[in-house]
């Protein structure tokens, strides 16, 4: 293949993984590593470098658009980017010795859960819990406009959520990804947190998440401008249309089918990491 | 800033803090248009880049079945910069990537003003220690120089 149809391909399959990304709302990110290693022969290491860049561009181009809505609470994103920016960084240093195989085992785990926590039926929201001591006194509880009026919430279990986004956060690190579907876990689960806020918020921290490991990435040669150049620009416009054309209707649908890729490419990682085919 | 002039500080999400004219939503939307320039510059130097290196390079081979590692032109700001100043297209790729991981390190950096403003010292402290592990990730690794 040549430099000018390997653009043109990676650029248009980063395209359509940053528009299903965003119009299903379970990021792009998760199936370029696996779209790349499989599909156009990409050393892993090379991919996960490029699928991290892209992450920070979703993040930081999306955020202007978030904050308007008004939902995303910067204290709990700010307080828990210090577990996420602290295992991005320990996970950026393990992808540099953990062996190629064992980082795509790991990865299609990450992708069958993914397909999993995409699929389930989401617990209804507990609302007006009591405030809890520990996140009162960090001032992480809050408010945001619901359909009648502002509606608060008192966040819980700080210390499970800050170990679990130390967990999201060397995922992330270790893989290029965004790892939504881990801090989702640690926010809607542990923490309580509405979904409309946790949404928002974990938008805004992927961002962050993704520059704390990127330096150790670049440092080591991991990102190749020829691969990152269509996988960034691909994404981020993808992305960036996916935003604005939101179909509810359609989403319902998209959801399955982006849901059933997720799990085969979970597969796929899988069996190429376990049986050393990578 | 006066209180209540413009309809942003009136949908304050300082709404728990009415009496401060500078409120955490007013920090996230201010932060929110320095992430959306930092990644439209980013990606505009990205996209110069590309067209240097699709127009010199177009019909060679793509092949990234073997990790080789970049050199170091590519793998540090000193030697990145020097490949953008010779006019390399791949130089200029790497630049835009820089700009692009600069984004959410000046947001992080742009916050601990905000909560300064707001003389909230936890959340300075806070947010200081995650603007030390950014910058440490850029240095510690060796990526400046």
């Amino acid at each position: 293949m040549t430099i000018l149809t390997f653009t043109a391909a990676v650029a248009i399959v980063s395209f359509v993984a940053g528009l299903l990304g965003s119009l299903t709302g379970l990021g792009g990110g998760v199936v370029l590593v696996p779209l790349l290693t499989i599909f156009f022969h990409v050393d892993i290491r090379y991919a996960i470098g490029a699928s991290l860049v892209s992450v920070i561009a979703t993040s930081s181009g999306a955020a202007a658009a978030y904050v308007k809505e008004g939902f995303s609470n910067i204290r709990i994103g700010m307080f828990l980017e210090i577990a996420t920016t602290v295992g991005a960084l320990l996970g950026a240093y393990l992808a540099t010795w953990i062996p190629t195989t064992a980082i795509a085992s790991v990865f299609g785990i990450m992708l069958l859960y993914s397909a999993y926590i995409s699929r389930r039926v989401r617990p209804p929201e507990l609302q007006n819990l009591p405030p809890d001591p520990l996140a009162t006194r960090l001032r992480l509880n809050g408010s945001f406009p619901d359909l009648d009026g502002e509606r608060s919430y008192n966040v819980q279990h700080v210390p499970v959520g800050f170990s679990l986004m130390f967990g999201a956060g060397a995922l992330s690190g270790l893989l290029g990804i965004g790892s939504g579907a881990v801090k989702v876990l640690a926010m809607d689960q542990a923490m309580r947190i509405p979904f409309k806020v946790s949404t928002t918020t974990s938008n805004f921290m992927i961002g962050v998440t993704a520059a704390a490991s990127a330096g150790v990435y670049l440092s080591r040669g991991y990102v190749d401008p020829g691969l990152a150049m269509p996988v960034m620009l691909g994404v981020l416009a993808g992305s960036l249309i996916g935003s604005r054309i939101l179909v509810k209707a359609e989403t319902k649908s998209l959801r399955l089918v982006f849901s059933l890729v997720i799990l085969v490419l979970g597969l796929q990682m899988l069996y190429k990491g376990l049986w050393g085919r990578i | 800033m006066t209180e209540g002039k413009t309809p942003l500080s009136q949908r304050s999400s300082a709404r728990a803090n009415p009496s401060r004219a500078w409120g955490d939503y007013q920090i996230e939307v201010v932060v929110g248009y320095l992430l959306r320039c930092g990644v439209i510059l980013s990606g505009t130097i990205v996209f110069c880049g590309a067209c240097i290196y699709i127009f010199r390079h177009a019909y060679e081979p793509a092949d990234y079945r073997i990790f080789r590692g970049e050199p170091s032109d590519f793998r540090t700001i000193p030697g990145v910069l020097q490949s953008a100043w010779h006019g390399h297209g791949r130089g200029w790729i790497q630049l835009g990537l820089l700009f692009l991981i600069a984004t959410p390190i000046a947001r992080v950096a742009f916050a601990v003003a905000g909560f300064a403003l707001e003389r909230d010292r936890m959340y300075v402290a806070f947010t200081l220690i995650v603007l030390l592990v950014l910058l440490y990730s850029l240095i510690g690794s060796g990526l400046t120089f």
